[in-house]
């Protein structure tokens, strides 16, 4: 499936003159010359619909690019969330074929020839409006991560101005820095895409990555192990590899990040003595008196901030879920991307990566 | 009238980038009452786009690298129109400012002892760029974030701010917005406000810049009576994606350069060897042998002139391109293929890898880019006060792009990223001290508050009238066409009549459906910033009659050694001639402009240019 996914937006190995068409002529129909039928989810939290738009194509369009001049000719109040258009900001995240990708890397001429073209919001969040969610579960989650805690600089480090850490070190934190918060992962975790009670327990790929980034943090001290189980609901995470088959940044959150906490966790909840072990051994980590003085009866809980972050109503309690009457990805005329027909997981036994539908 | 929900803090930051979170972090650490107001998401800020990296003088790679010399690449790549002494402060304090990041969990690429990596980039004499591969906006502004979140600042996520308050004496005290999920207007009032918006790119057609580029903050602050210097200098970066035209205009790091790529044009030549302008002769390689051993050993030659600042290499671009040899989308080659390692390319650029692998379908390690000038960084903004950041109004802070001064006429690379941790700090401290000074209850004028809503909400009752989208494509269209990277007088004119015309067109928009999350609607309420800060260039433009950095004209090719003694400064005329601008804002017919003399460099700095070679 990673490569179908990754193929919606890649290119066939078309080169920069146009050969895209050419090379893959089949998929001329979203190509320039044409009309692209772009069916895009109206509606908001009490309800709505499906409604199609016909467009002219042009050459090397995005999905974001079509949606844009819907708004400009056809329906100006089409909500629609995107910043950057160039896959850096995470902004414009969507559920295309019943996949969930950024607009803004999928390019027309990727999605199936002739075919109309879905676009629907996220499903695990509530719609605030047509194509855009109210993402603030993740803010909130996000305050809940204890957050980076450095070990004191070395005298050495103190007068060459700044730590010292060798590239190999950093490089694993790195992976998963490269992530733009653009929570597809979150929309196709099973765990909370069809379980709404499980948000509260549960912090979901994304931030499973970034307590992975702090653990494996040359510098942080903190010790996020029973956190991540008791709060964070590690457990509940059956390592489908969902979130990485969709990640844009092609992170390999449960191989990288997801798999080695589990460990690391298992480790400390299990066996406190191989657990001092491996703090004492921890090269990089901490020294055992910090170990000791982080240890979790004491450390990372303690350090909870009380932010507030405005904007939209709180996700779980606020607005209710779409049931599927007026869910768009429970409804409409075109059954490509109904619930359970699609690629995603639907229930607690997700799919085999291979059903996913080439694209 | 309309309903409206009230906040009140110390310090109000307008704008969650670079520059507004270091800002909030260095207010709440001062223990003020401080919130972040936002038009996007957390963390979507333009900032999240920089790529090749983060000037600072760490001396990491090139130990003979210290402030000075930083200073005086930065004054020389903004053609000595830069406010001196906030290049100074920029070059002494951004050191600090990175190692602090990495305090609060960023991770730079390292050097082989363990610190800092630095890279090379156009216009800096030595390696200065950390860096975390072609990703450092990101790294810069997920560790902000996080400390801000950490710090438990207040943010207050997708509020377009319509206008700055204020209160019987004229000082700033607040400001009036909407919610964009929910449509609902919002003012907050606070002691001191700072603004740090960013810049301006969507008045073009072709630009690096997010939507939410739209000079919110320059507009504001110039209708609040901030006054405004350099607008007519913008920065058209080099390097943009010309293909396919929905990307046209998407960043192409100058890293790709600085690690060793070159530009061609279609007969092949490295053309850059036939641009070196004089100011710059002394240190660039006159030949491609001469370049190539710099990249290895900076002693070993002198640098290529594919490192030249970037107005130097926009301007040869497109001379390349109208003399007919540039590439078959208009562009010319960018080519690192040649030049490197398919791994290495991956590893030290793999957001370029993958940008051009999925929305071109070219592989930039077996193949050439096609790259051109796109609209990228506004060095003109709001005239602060290098040490406080403060501006003309009281109460009024600015930071980042906003602000005006710090790079001249041209920025180069990597300062961009510098400029907001050290102006976005002292903009914090500036607000805080302000803040705590200002005594007594904060008043905002309820006036301006309904007449800011009442003008907001009024192309809803409006049928029939102009489509706010196409407005804004005309706007890009007259700003690409007219008042782009090579101008002239005549244009330049033609361009302020249609200015004015637009903003009439303006006046008259309707807007279809609801105040939730309604994109047309929000157009309306950002085409008053856009029209504000298109006059402001146009007009900058007109006057500097000259070319210096950013600023290009065909018709006065040359720079004019007492145009390099002032700035343009742009101000509001009071009751120009009583007819309002869009939304109720001043009309653009009211903006006027000066020349006024530029702060007079110390002696000791000045001797700095002497020195060198």
């Amino acid at each position: 499936m990673s490569e179908e996914l990754n193929g919606t937006v890649g290119t066939n190995g078309a080169s920069a003159n146009g050969a895209a068409h050419a090379a893959n002529g089949a998929n001329g129909a979203n190509g320039a010359g044409d009309q692209v039928t772009m069916r895009l989810w109206r509606g908001d939290a009490t309800g709505g619909e499906f409604a199609e738009y016909v467009m002219p194509s042009q050459e090397g369009e995005v999905v974001l690019d079509v949606i844009h001049r819907v708004q400009a000719t056809q329906a100006p109040d089409l909500a629609c969330r995107w910043n950057c258009k160039a896959g850096k900001c995470g902004s414009c995240s969507a559920e295309i074929n019943g996949r969930p990708a950024l607009m803004c890397m999928t390019r027309m001429d990727t999605l199936p020839p002739g075919e109309t073209v879905t676009v629907a919001p996220m499903r695990t969040f509530p719609i605030l409006r047509d194509l855009v969610t109210d993402v603030s579960y993740n803010y909130e989650v996000a305050k809940r991560i204890p957050p980076f805690n450095p070990r004191a600089k070395t005298e050495d480090e103190v007068e060459a101005g700044g730590y010292r850490m060798q590239q190999i070190d950093v490089e694993r934190s790195q992976e998963f820095r490269k992530c733009i918060e653009c929570y597809l992962c979150q929309d196709v975790c099973h765990v909370i895409r069809d379980h709404e009670e499980n948000k509260t327990a549960f912090a979901g790929p994304r931030f499973f990555a970034r307590s992975a980034e702090l653990e494996m943090h040359p510098l942080d001290v903190n010790d996020r192990r029973q956190l991540l189980q008791q709060e964070q609901g590690l457990g509940k995470c059956n390592i489908t590899k969902c979130c990485t088959e969709v990640c844009p940044e092609h992170i390999k959150i449960t191989d990288n990040a997801i798999i080695p906490l589990k460990e690391r966790a298992v480790d400390a909840k299990y066996d406190p003595v191989a657990w001092l072990g491996r703090k004492i051994l921890n090269r990089t980590k901490r020294t055992p008196a910090e170990a000791a003085a982080n240890s979790p009866a004491t450390g990372p809980a303690a350090v909870q901030p009380a932010v507030a972050v405005h904007g939209v109503p709180l996700a779980v309690e606020a607005l209710p879920v779409p049931t599927n009457g007026s869910s768009p990805t429970g409804s409409g005329s075109n059954g490509s991307t109904a619930h359970g027909d699609g690629p995603l997981p639907t229930s607690d036994e997700a799919p085999a990566a291979e059903d996913a539908p080439a694209s | 009238m309309t309903d409206y929900e009230t906040h009140d803090f110390d310090v109000i930051i307008v704008g969650a980038g670079g520059a507004g979170l270091r800002a909030a972090i260095e207010a709440r650490a001062r223990g003020l009452r401080t919130a972040l107001v936002c038009k996007s998401l957390l963390g979507k800020a333009h900032t999240v786009m920089a790529e090749g990296g983060v000037a600072a003088a760490l001396g990491n790679v090139y130990s003979e690298d210290n402030w000075k010399v930083h200073f005086r690449d930065t004054m020389r790549g903004g053609k000595m129109l830069n406010n001196w002494r906030m290049a100074q402060l920029h070059a002494q304090e951004s050191p600090d400012r990175v190692r602090e990041l990495e305090d609060w969990g960023a991770l730079f690429d390292r050097t082989k002892t363990g610190l800092i990596l630095q890279r090379d980039f156009g216009g800096h004499r030595y390696a200065r760029l950390a860096h975390v591969g072609d990703r450092t906006g990101l790294e810069l502004i997920r560790t902000l974030q996080q400390k801000a979140v950490a710090d438990g600042i207040e943010v207050f996520m997708e509020v377009k701010v319509l206008r700055l308050l204020r209160d019987a004496d004229g000082a700033v005290s607040g400001v009036v917005g909407y919610w964009r999920p929910s449509g609902e207007f919002v003012v907050f009032t606070a002691k001191a406000v700072v603004v740090a918006t960013g810049g301006v790119g969507k008045s073009w057609m072709y630009t690096s810049n997010s939507w939410e580029s739209t000079g919110d903050g320059h507009a504001m602050s110039l209708w609040a009576g901030a006054d405004v210097i350099d607008m007519e200098c913008v920065q058209f970066h080099p390097t943009g994606m010309v293909w396919p035209l929905s990307v046209r205009g998407i960043l192409v790091t100058e890293g790709v350069r600085g690690d060793g790529g070159v530009l061609r044009n279609s007969e092949g030549t490295r053309f850059m060897f036939d641009y070196i302008p004089p100011m710059f002769a002394a240190e660039t390689a006159s030949t491609e042998e001469e370049g190539d051993k710099w990249y290895d050993d900076h002693t070993a030659g002198r640098r290529p002139p594919e490192l030249l600042p970037r107005d130097e290499v926009a301007r040869s671009i497109n001379s390349e391109v109208k003399a007919g040899r540039g590439s078959p989308h208009g562009g010319v080659f960018l080519d690192i293929a040649t030049r490197r390692s398919a791994e290495d390319i991956r590893r030290r650029l793999p957001s370029m890898y993958h940008q051009f692998k999925e929305l071109a379908g070219v592989d930039i390690t077996a193949e050439a880019m096609e790259v051109g000038p796109t609209c990228h960084y506004i060095m003109g903004g709001v005239r602060v006060d290098a040490d406080s950041a403060a501006t003309t109004v009281a109460g009024l802070f600015a930071a980042g792009e906003v602000a005006g001064g710090m790079h001249g006429a041209n920025r180069l690379g990597g300062n961009s990223l510098s400029d907001l941790l050290v102006f976005g700090r002292r903009a914090g401290i500036g607000a805080s001290e302000f803040a705590s000074g200002r005594t007594g209850t904060v008043h905002v004028d309820e006036g301006e508050i309904e007449a800011a809503i009442e003008a907001a909400i009024a192309p809803f009752s409006l049928e029939g009238g102009e489509n706010p989208y196409d407005i804004h494509h005309e706007l890009q269209a007259t700003m690409q066409s007219l008042v782009g990277i090579i101008r002239t007088g005549s244009e330049l004119e033609e361009a302020l009549e249609k200015l004015e015309k637009l903003e009439e067109r303006a006046t008259r928009v309707s807007v279809a459906g609801g105040r939730r999350y309604n994109p047309g609607w929000n157009l309306t309420t950002d085409l008053p910033s856009m029209l504000t800060v298109s006059k402001l260039t146009a007009q900058g433009a007109l006057n500097r009659k000259e070319s210096r950095g950013g600023h290009t004209r065909d018709d006065y090719p040359k720079p004019v050694a007492e145009m390099g003694e002032v700035n343009f400064v742009q101000r509001i005329t009071a009751e120009a001639d009583g007819e309002p601008g869009v939304g109720g804002t001043p009309s653009i017919r009211s903006i006027s402009v000066t020349p006024e003399p530029i702060l007079v460099m110390p002696d000791d700095l000045k001797a700095l240019f002497e020195e060198a070679t």
